[in-house]
């Protein structure tokens, strides 16, 4: 019970760095943490009691394997936040070249 | 860019081969050991930054670099689908079948088609990231400050 | 097993990077090429919209047949409600195609553009047809990533910031989402959507029901931009380039989150009634409160994008009040009155709401600016501009004898006759103000006097925008036909049976 408890905590605190950081890249640094949270909470998943690491052995073939689907998963995910941590440094490098500052609360023109 | 000092150079002559080797093993056990195209692409990926790092390189040849390397990329890309669909169009009309013949458990040649769909995810997953990287450094480099 | 269906996975993505290498080359290819490839994908999507009646089709990636009755693959599902999402995307996409030939010559880079547009049309196309839970995720994803791409792609200071926030809030909702579908892994040890619904009949826990249901509507309801979730929508919608917010305002809010929400929350989850007054709830404040932010808005995009969060309202409020009825067990035929209004009314709000944005853009082209108070009198030189702008607003605001007007009077009529008076009163009350609101827009951009400040000659768009406007406007005026009851039944009664009758999606795909 408390992995699952870390886990969650993990999240609670990239939420707490999205909502009150001020920097720019202190915000996608928050984003990266509560995305590796949910990859170990999928990771924590496929554990059953007593399994090996599902890797097939020619020489001993019947054993209690873990559950390989959820670590299959957490391997595409992992590629998907590469991208989205990628595009958000991209932004952000083009927006300190227009307004000269990583503050958050200098970049408001859009409004109402 | 500017490249790094002589001692990095050196130590980065010595051993980017090797990484680049053992990414290229990674990739190509994918259906025997752990990895496969994802963690193999990004290995390489890392020989590769190394090297671009250490001895720097001006404006222009970065620019052809990028270039040549979407060519790769979008080539690597469309080999993957073709092969999804190769089992469509011709044989049994299944999409993303395993037809060809699979060895026995264990040897390096096996399990069908996986072997090739591992080599051209590693070579995509590796020149993607590298066009990132040259980019960020080709959008610093033309600004005039 | 139908060998057409994965064609509307494979053909946008080859599309999208042979571009990237032919485009290098030769100059012009990009623009026709994409054409090309979205009118292949509308021609099939109208074949399967016609052939899919009463039979579900389903396609199995990779051949493997269930064992022991488990399904063990992926699994690529088509039939009557996703046959009339999989063609309004494919055909408003061709229609922002074709407008953008002529738009594109303000920004330089068009091989990426084009690339990109691909890439989403690919994405939403997989979430869409997709069977399997994953599967939907990471479509979104990639679907989603294009646009955040797209929206920044004129590089001046309002896009950036605009795609800044939309990229904030999507991740925290893509990781919502990751978070329940482990949470339903966790429980029931399969991905199929069909299978978990078997799964959840056999018994739960409450608390751990509710907890999931909450995770999966907060996170697909960011995507869909329902109050309180609407932050993002009204920056990202009016700095895109003008295809591009036709094409998120029309399609990607539907296709990615209401359609989801519904699919998963008639056919996944058993509907109960705390849930289903919470979501009409939901969809009452998005009418209410869109609508009277939208009231004083000089920016026409910024208007449209503040009237697509009330339309949507529209449709998660009809959705909802099917729910609670279909929950209650009584009245089935007022439930399947209630969600046919919502189906119906999503169709129409592609239509016109895209119709919309591409006048927008048009205005933009000639003028330059997007500020109603400096503009005026363009209803002489613009005839074509003008026209289909005029048959938009009267179809947004419900004026007979066009498509709006039936969609909202099935909504109120379902309303009046489950007995809630009261939503159907605010629905009235709504419609009215949203009159008040374009008859503003249709004076002071068309039919106003102006002073003359800027002496710039105004002459009407060049042929593709125009092309693309008419076509629009005439599916406008031919959407209507659905009321009839012959029609409607070939169109739309097969959406609704499937969505009513929870047991038979299921067995019909684990059976196959």
């Amino acid at each position: 019970m408390i992995p699952y408890i870390m886990c969650f905590i993990l999240f609670l605190v990239g939420l707490y760095g999205v909502i009150t950081r001020r920097n720019l890249v202190k915000i996608a640094v928050s984003l990266s943490i509560m995305e590796i949270s949910t990859f170990l909470f999928f990771a924590l998943i496929g554990y059953i009691d007593g399994g090996v690491a599902p890797i097939v052995d020619p020489a001993d073939p019947v054993k209690t394997y873990v559950d390989p689907l959820p670590q299959a998963l957490v391997l595409t995910a992992i590629v998907i936040g590469l991208a989205t941590t990628a595009m958000l440094m991209a932004v952000i490098i083009r927006l300190y070249r227009k307004y000269g500052t990583f503050d958050i609360r200098e970049i408001k023109n859009l409004r109402g | 860019m500017k490249g790094m000092t002589i001692i990095v150079k050196k130590t980065t002559q010595l051993i980017s081969g090797m990484v680049f080797l053992y990414g290229i093993y990674v990739i190509i056990h994918g259906h025997l050991t752990p990895g496969g195209g994802f963690a193999g692409g990004v290995i390489v990926a890392g020989s590769l930054i190394l090297v671009t790092l250490a001895y720097g390189g001006d404006f222009l040849k970065l620019v052809k670099e990028e270039s040549g390397t979407t060519i790769v990329e979008s080539l690597a890309t469309i080999m993957v689908i073709l092969i999804a669909t190769a089992g469509l169009l011709f044989g049994t009309h299944i999409f993303f079948n395993n037809f060809l013949p699979k060895g026995i458990v264990g040897h390096l040649v096996s399990a069908g088609v996986l072997p090739l769909y591992n080599i051209f995810v590693g070579t995509e997953v590796a020149s993607s990231i590298f066009i990132i990287f040259l980019s960020l450094i080709i959008f610093k480099e033309e600004s005039p400050q | 097993m139908n060998p057409l269906l994965p064609f509307f996975i494979i053909t946008p993505l080859v599309g999208a990077f042979l571009i990237m290498i032919i485009g290098r080359f030769i100059k012009e290819f990009n623009k026709y090429f994409t054409s090309l490839i979205l009118l292949f994908l509308a021609c099939i999507s109208f074949y399967f919209l016609f052939n899919t009646g009463e039979n579900i089709f389903v396609y199995k990636v990779g051949g493997w047949e269930p064992i022991n009755k488990i399904p063990i693959g992926i699994y690529i599902v088509m039939d009557g409600f996703n046959a009339i999402v999989v063609c309004i995307i494919n055909l408003v996409g061709f229609l922002s195609a074709f407008y953008s030939i002529s738009y594109i010559k303000r920004y330089t880079a068009e091989n990426y553009f084009y690339a990109l547009f691909c890439l989403m049309i690919a994405g939403m196309n997989g979430v869409v047809i997709s069977g399997d839970l994953f599967n939907i995720f990471v479509f979104l994803e990639i679907s989603v990533i294009s646009a955040y791409a797209l929206v920044a792609f004129g590089v001046e200071k309002n896009e950036l910031e605009a795609s800044f926030r939309y990229q904030v809030l999507g991740g925290i909702a893509s990781f919502l989402i990751l978070f329940g579908i482990g949470f339903i892994y966790w429980k029931t040890k399969t991905l199929n959507i069909a299978d978990i619904k078997e799964a959840f009949s056999t018994g739960y826990d409450r608390t751990y029901y509710l907890f999931v249901q909450i995770l999966i509507l907060s996170g697909f309801g960011l995507k869909a931009a329902i109050i309180p979730f609407h932050a993002w929508l009204p920056d990202a919608h009016s700095s895109a380039p003008s295809p591009i917010s036709a094409m998120l305002s029309g399609v990607l809010i539907k296709a990615v989150g209401i359609y989801v929400i519904i699919r998963l929350f008639f056919n996944m989850f058993a509907i109960s009634e705390g849930m289903a007054i919470l979501i009409t709830t939901l969809g009452t404040l998005s009418m209410v409160i869109g609508v009277f932010l939208a009231i004083g808005q000089w920016d026409i995009k910024r208007l449209l994008a503040y009237h697509s969060i009330s339309q949507m309202g529209y449709v998660v409020l009809s959705v909802g009040i099917g729910m609670i009825l279909i929950s209650r067990g009584v009245r089935n035929e007022v439930a399947a009155l209630a969600i046919t209004g919502g189906i119906f009314h999503l169709i129409n709000h592609a239509a016109f709401k895209g119709l919309l944005f591409l006048n927008a853009g048009a205005i933009e082209y000639t003028i330059g600016s997007r500020n109603l108070q400096e503009m005026g009198g363009l209803a002489k030189q613009m005839p074509a501009t003008a026209a289909t702008s005029f048959i938009a607003s009267m179809s947004i605001s419900g004026i007979p004898p066009f498509n709006g007007f039936f969609s909202k009077l099935i909504i109120i009529i379902a309303a009046i006759m489950a007995k809630f008076y009261l939503l159907a009163l605010l629905a009235v009350i709504v419609s009215i103000i949203t009159l008040a609101s374009f008859l503003k827009f249709q004076r002071y951009a068309f039919f106003n006097k102006t002073d003359n400040k800027n002496e710039r000659k105004i002459k009407e768009v060049p042929f593709p925008m125009v092309f693309s406007m008419v076509i629009m406007s005439i599916f406008c005026i031919l959407l209507s036909i659905l009321v009839f009851p012959q029609i409607r039944e070939a169109m739309l009664s097969p959406a609704i049976d499937i969505l009513m009758d929870p047991s038979r999606y299921s067995s019909t795909i684990i059976g196959h």
